[in-house]
């Protein structure tokens, strides 16, 4: 067995600092939590951190620190306290985004809500009502993962891929939610439509979402998707 | 502040810098230039610091330059022209106003880079002017599109480079990965003697490899944890063929990875053109840093390396060109 937490080098420039090994809670608030640390009081030597699910990566200048310096220090913070129950970073926000259930927008809510044993109306009642963490941004440009969804949602991906969802997709499998940044193929359940733009290059506030913030996936009709204003979405800050 | 104005062009050539590195958590690799040498190539041909080139696969496209300027020209080498007369590659080049630049295909490697002199002159997104085609940021040139340029400040033209050569393939140096324990010691052996081909499929964010026979893939570790990915990692999907991928990579991935080519080889990977041979050899930490060190080290060199054009045979009637053209000051001929 594994033990957590533990500390491995990526490539020549990178470390990886992981809190398990599947997503849980705790492990997710860990690595925000360490990573958090990390930018408040930069090691010498780092010049990148990013999280993924359970995990914090460091990237850093081999020429300038050694590997074998930065994972002590990387080591000492780590036992400084308890990560798993840390307070998570400052400065998280709620957002609220419409959303569309089913239908044409998003045509496999049917066949979700039947592989979680609930009827469509359970289901966008569920979906709707979960407030989900955003656990990672990855992949793709501002592109949130976020969860966990309540049990019945433990669904596997389908092994076939569905060819296009549209930007704006919310889409389901393993507890998680992903909403899409770009038009992709994908092997998740698509649920759900929003008009969230994910990733804006050109604005001066590019990315709409940050690890570690709460988002609700309110039901909206299609008359109202349909005369949205902008995308709708609300954000408050989290207290 | 003048223009290049693009006359005709090949489907992949993008403007690219040195990327856009800090955005890892945000979903955005870090892109810029797939072959980051070529790139200090061309800024040490002109004396200038690294900034933006134009970036050119396989096949470059024709420029006509709105005021004089200085050029040069990096990277996998293609067949150039300036109004006709042939150019030599890994070399600088006075242009006159109203010259026309013909850039044809590739001859060896994927990449070259044209830079001028003064450097592009974009609109930073993101901190940098690097298209990054999978995050759609700019994207590809077309016909009909004026790049700006800085004013150059001047300086000699008609200098040449000799340049490593890693535009056919070659071995690469690997570092161990996260799941490379994964893959049983007998399958590692043999990844390190095969001899792979380069497949057709390859663009900025990776390149597939073809194994001689038998593939890499596991039959259990199909599915990680979905963690972060680097450049240079080689992952290894369910087809079992090796899949490096390169500057404009997604963020992160789950798919096994067997290991990492080090960063001082990744130009040597992105200038494999589709058939070229590459092998894998993994190497410790300590002669990983070496390698980057020697890299660096020849990076502060470039400078000191570029030295006027020899006078041959060829270069006469390049050389004549220069002579009249007379836009640049301080010419060194010899």
């Amino acid at each position: 067995m594994t033990r957590f937490p533990r500390i491995d080098p990526v490539g020549l420039d990178g470390l990886l600092v992981r809190f398990g090994d599947a997503l849980s809670e705790p492990a997710n608030r860990a690595a925000l939590a360490f990573r958090a640390g990390l930018e408040r009081d930069a090691p010498t030597g780092i010049e990148e951190c990013a999280t993924s699910l359970v995990s914090t990566f460091v990237r850093f200048d081999p020429l300038g620190i050694s590997l074998d310096d930065l994972h002590a220090t990387l080591t000492e913070r780590l036992s400084a306290q308890d990560w798993y129950c840390a307070d998570l970073p400052e400065g998280r926000r709620r957002l609220h985004i419409p959303t569309v259930y089913g239908g044409d927008h998003a045509p496999q809510l049917a066949e979700a809500a039947e592989a979680a044993g609930l009827t469509e109306a359970e289901a966008i009642a569920s979906l709707s009502q979960s407030e989900v963490r955003v656990t990672t941004i990855g992949f793709a440009p501002g592109q949130p993962y976020l969860g966990t969804l309540p049990e019945a949602w433990d669904i596997p991906r389908q092994t076939a891929l569905t060819p296009q969802v549209p930007v704006g997709a919310l889409v389901v499998a393993i507890r998680q939610l992903v909403l899409f940044s770009v038009t992709t193929p994908t092997g998740w359940r698509h649920v759900g439509q929003t008009r969230a733009r994910l990733f804006q290059p050109e604005s001066e506030t590019p990315f709409l979402l940050r690890a570690g913030d709460v988002v609700q996936f309110p039901a909206i009709s299609a008359e109202e998707f349909a005369n949205l204003e902008g995308d709708g979405i609300r954000v408050e800050p989290l207290t | 502040m003048s223009a290049l104005e693009i006359l005709e062009v090949g489907p992949g050539v993008t403007v690219q810098d040195s990327g856009r590195p800090g955005y890892l958590g945000e979903g955005v690799s870090r892109g810029g230039a797939a072959d980051r040498l070529a790139l200090a190539e061309g800024a040490a041909l002109l004396k200038q610091p690294v900034g933006a080139a134009l970036e050119m696969a396989g096949l470059g496209g024709r420029f006509r330059f709105g005021r004089a300027a200085r050029i040069a020209l990096t990277g996998a080498p293609m067949r150039a022209t300036l109004d006709g007369v042939p150019l030599r590659w890994n070399a600088s080049h006075a242009v006159p106003a109203g010259a026309v630049l013909e850039i044809g295909g590739v001859t060896q490697g994927v990449y070259g880079y044209l830079t001028v002199g003064g450097g592009i002159d974009l609109p930073l997104i993101l901190g940098a002017m690097s298209a990054h085609l999978a995050a759609g940021i700019s994207g590809p040139l077309q016909a009909g599109d004026t790049i700006a340029f800085r004013e150059d400040p001047g300086g000699v033209s008609g200098l040449g480079l000799g340049v490593s050569d890693r535009f056919a393939g070659g071995a690469l140096r690997v570092l161990p990965s996260l799941q490379t324990d994964v893959f049983p010691k007998d399958m590692r052996d043999r990844f390190e003697t095969d001899h792979f081909t380069r497949d057709t499929r390859g663009n900025r964010m990776g390149v597939r490899l073809k194994p001689s026979a038998e593939g890499y893939g596991l039959e259990a570790g199909g599915r990680i944890l979905s963690e972060v990915i680097t450049p240079g990692d080689i992952q290894i999907p369910g087809d079992g063929a090796p899949y490096i991928l390169l500057a404009e990579c997604q963020t992160t991935g789950g798919y096994p990875r067997i290991g990492t080519v080090i960063p001082a080889d990744l130009p040597r990977v992105a200038q494999a053109a589709p058939g070229a041979k590459l092998r894998f050899r993994f190497v410790s930490r300590e002669e990983a840093l070496a390698a980057e060190r020697a890299y660096r080290t020849g990076l502060d060199r470039l400078r000191a390396q570029v030295a006027p054009l020899v006078r041959d045979p060829h270069d006469i009637n390049l050389l004549a060109y220069d002579l009249v053209s007379g836009v640049t000051d301080g010419e060194v001929m010899r």
